[in-house]
């Protein structure tokens, strides 16, 4: 629109009254559109002509001839992008994994979501057991009682995961993670290699679980004829209520996230953004030791699917973690805490989130952090070190 | 009892809400007996001083007593809102388009921002050539306009056991319907020339989900969009920007979004969201998959319980959609006493092709309870089904597609609840 003003501005200096300028302006508009027309109609194939009279839903455009655009994808770039298996084993790449081996990179990178065992932490999915559920009140769709093909367990995670890190294994620890999964729903034994070779072989228990669609059979001949419009019933009786179970979202608190979502965007750049260098870059900061920072920002990794820190981080299912070495606890703002954190005085101080990450139900009863803990002191080091540089 | 007083005050809350928006209209009236209306007599500020000049919003928002008409999200639904859904506003919206920022999200690795000069398209596999695209390239091919409504698989999904959620826009918010701009995937793929034994295609994304489905070579060539602009400006970032497939009628999470791969094959590659999730898990264990099309369905908007009536008795004006995966929807009935009598409605506005279409009944309310449903016939003939019809094919864990007839009960204060009736 301000474009639009600058031209129409510079052909009518001068031109005071608005109205007029108004009426040349819709002149303007107008007055150039038949010459472009018929410029289109020579330079366009044939068919196009119709369309600028056909009505919007019969507009197609002529499907014939190649136009010669694009270039030709070269064999590297297929080879990063298409990473696509199938059930008969297509896009399987070299490699194997075993039981003992998946069990490490489990533990290390899908148990703080899934479970030490699959089992589901929160509402993120179960994927193990199930078994002879799907007939049941509450199937329970795992990996096992419910996904027909194993290359669909490899594609996924191979494409998806660990959530927030996706595309970050490699083929031998995918192939052991999804042997892991296997051995966690009793399809294999604890000894077992998964491999390109062998993958083909397995059978998942629900292979002949599912069938196309039916509908065309099944339902559109029953749903199909005039319904009646009269007289169609005595009596109305309410059978279920919406109410009894209550679990629409309040209104209020609906709004109160609405407006934290609006300050997030209304914050200014500049604050979101301090002068922090990102910490794998070494910032020069004295207290600072960037191995060690380096060294946390892996140990984090374990975070990401909650928690973000540095630049424009937000609220996700954790608080955002930046200033969080030193923040007074369970203080940032548009965050719904548990009620033990909100109880709780102090500040994150290297002690406190020392503990606390080491063992996050023990140190607040009560915690929504579903996180087992770092095990480690090395690592508790480490990525206190990182949120101190990447979260200033 | 003391449940559905709960509600009561959840709704009487919203519909003083409404009141005090509407500018006190009860108040205004009982003044104009008096004195003549404030609104009326009374000088107001916007009357007197001066608004905002044109500089002031570069990109125009609602007027900010429209700050209730937003998306919402239902918090235990899923692990983390990353990963999850939120809802269209239906109850607040007319006519057939939805606002651009008011669209449903629903994203498996959020939503990816990506720089288009840094966005690529490939085509590959059962291809005579493989290519990559530029945004500049996509540009360059002929391009139509099409309004297509989106609608989740999971749109009403938790409702199979029974009424659960109390607004439309949770049990029915899971789609949007706007006019895309975009290129023929028909053209794209004949630019790269289509093998014989090619028969299925997998679009895939950019994000950190990769999405990816199988869609039959015929759907692909018949109407699919590869689109860039929705509703006349660029997709926004949470819509698929820069590029999206539009596979009309069809479920919305085939709608591959940040799409940056099409490789044609000759078998579906039965991945993640064609398996383990949408599709139909039935009564005897087995599921049904690859139900792609959408059955035709319809809501009343309004009134519904986000949306209460806000006046007495007289002229109420019942508006809703429709909308259907196979064609148009030439008829909506409607029923204000639960079923025992239908009317059909007045359809209003255009009537396209899996698009939304909207509908009215304007009645002169006696003030008593409603029992409000609306029926959608398509123009297949096909026509929408009860709840307790679908259960008795489909069982209740089907989680997807589920296109049964809602129920808003109103009673006399005009406060509606979701329910099902005998």
């Amino acid at each position: 629109m301000s474009k639009s003003l600058k031209l129409f501005g510079g052909a009518f200096i001068g031109t005071a009254a608005v109205l007029v300028a108004a009426a040349n302006f819709a002149d303007r508009m107008i007055a150039p559109l038949p010459e472009q027309a018929s410029r289109m109609t020579v330079d366009a194939p044939a068919d196009m002509d119709g369309m600028f009279i056909a009505a919007a839903q019969a507009d197609e455009v002529p499907a014939d001839a190649r136009l010669g655009l694009g270039r030709e994808a070269l064999a590297e770039e297929i080879a990063v992008w298409d990473i696509d298996v199938r059930p008969d084993g297509t896009g399987l790449p070299e490699g194997s994994g075993d039981v003992m081996t998946g069990e490490e990179i489990f533990v290390e990178s899908c148990a703080v979501c899934h479970g030490d065992f699959g089992e589901g932490v929160g509402r993120w999915p179960v994927l193990t057991g199930g078994f002879n559920s799907l007939t049941k009140d509450r199937p329970v769709k795992t990996t096992g009682s419910y996904w027909p093909y194993l290359s669909t367990v490899y594609d996924y995670i191979n494409r998806a995961m660990p959530f927030g890190n996706a595309q970050s294994l490699q083929p031998d620890d995918v192939y052991a993670i999804t042997a892991y999964l296997l051995y966690m729903n009793d399809l294999v034994d604890e000894d077992f290699t998964l491999s390109r070779e062998n993958f083909a072989g397995v059978e998942m228990p629900n292979a002949d679980g599912f069938y196309m669609d039916d509908r065309a059979e099944t339902e559109i001949p029953v749903f199909t004829g005039e319904p009646c419009m009269e007289a169609c019933k005595d009596t109305v009786e309410i059978t279920m209520r919406a109410a009894v179970l209550d679990v629409t979202p309040d209104e209020t608190a609906a709004e109160a996230a609405a407006d934290a979502a609006d300050d997030d965007e209304l914050a200014p750049e500049s604050e979101a953004a301090p002068d922090a260098a990102p910490a794998s870059e070494g910032d020069g900061h004295a207290a600072i030791d960037p191995a060690l920072v380096d060294a946390g920002e892996k140990v984090f990794r374990k975070c990401k699917a909650c928690h973000q820190i540095g630049d424009g981080a937000k609220n996700r299912t954790g608080p955002h973690l930046n200033g969080v070495v030193g923040r007074k606890i369970a203080a940032v703002d548009g965050f719904k805490y548990s009620k033990t954190l909100d109880a709780m005085d102090g500040v994150w101080d290297e002690e406190a989130l020392s503990a606390f990450l080491a063992n996050p139900k023990a140190y607040a009863k009560g915690t929504k952090m579903s996180f087992a803990g770092l095990r480690k002191p090395e690592d508790l080091a480490a990525i206190i070190a990182y949120m101190k540089a990447a979260g200033q | 009892m003391s449940a559905s007083d709960k509600s009561g005050t959840a709704s009487r809350r919203t519909f003083l809400k409404g009141a005090l928006a509407a500018g006190g209209a009860v108040a205004g009236a009982g003044a104009a007996r008096a004195a003549g209306d404030p609104a009326i007599t009374q000088i107001q500020p916007w009357m007197q001083e001066l608004g905002d000049g044109v500089d002031v919003a570069p990109y125009g928002k609602p007027s900010e007593y429209e700050d209730q008409v937003i998306r919402r999200t239902v918090e235990w639904l899923t692990a983390d809102p990353v990963s999850s859904i939120n809802f269209t506003p239906l109850h607040d919206l007319d006519g057939i388009i939805t606002p651009n920022g008011l669209c449903f999200e629903r994203h498996h690795g959020g939503a990816a921002h990506i720089d288009p000069a840094e966005h690529r398209l490939m085509i590959n596999g059962l291809v005579d050539t493989p290519l990559v695209f530029t945004m500049e390239d996509i540009l360059r091919f002929p391009r139509e306009n099409h309004v297509y409504f989106l609608e989740c698989a999971a749109n009403s999904g938790m409702e199979w056991r029974g009424s659960q959620l109390n607004g439309c826009q949770f049990t029915h918010g899971m789609i949007h319907n706007v006019m895309y701009t975009g290129v023929p995937l028909r053209l794209l793929l004949n630019e790269a020339g289509i093998k014989t034994e090619g028969k299925w295609i997998l679009p895939e994304g950019a994000d950190a989900a990769a999405m990816t489905r199988s869609i039959p070579m015929e759907k692909a060539l018949d109407d699919c969009l590869v689109a860039f602009k929705m509703n006349g400006e660029a997709l926004r970032v949470e819509q698929g920007y820069p590029l999206r497939l539009v596979v009309p009628g069809w479920e919305g999470n085939m709608w591959i979004k940040w799409l940056r791969r099409i490789e044609v094959g000759d078998q579906p590659w039965h991945h993640r969201e064609e398996t383990s999730k949408y599709t139909d898990l039935f009564a005897d264990g087995k599921a049904r998959r690859f139900t792609w099309e959408m059955d035709a369905k319809s809501v009343i908007t309004s009134p519904s319980p986000q949306v209460p009536i806000p006046h007495g008795p007289g002229p109420l004006v019942i508006k809703g959609l429709a909308w259907s995966g196979r064609g148009t929807i030439p008829r909506v009935d409607v029923t204000i006493d639960g079923g025992k009598t239908w009317a059909q409605a007045r359809m209003s506005g255009p009537s396209l092709d899996k698009s939304m279409h909207a509908f009215y009944l304007d009645i002169n309310w006696d003030g008593q309870p409603l029992y409000l449903q609306s029926r959608a016939h398509d123009s297949t003939g096909y026509v929408q089904p009860t709840k307790q019809a679908l259960r008795e094919i489909r069982g209740v864990n089907s989680i997807y597609h589920n296109n049964g007839i809602q129920t808003w009960y109103v009673n006399e204060q005009g406060v509606a609840e979701n329910v099902e009736i005998s």
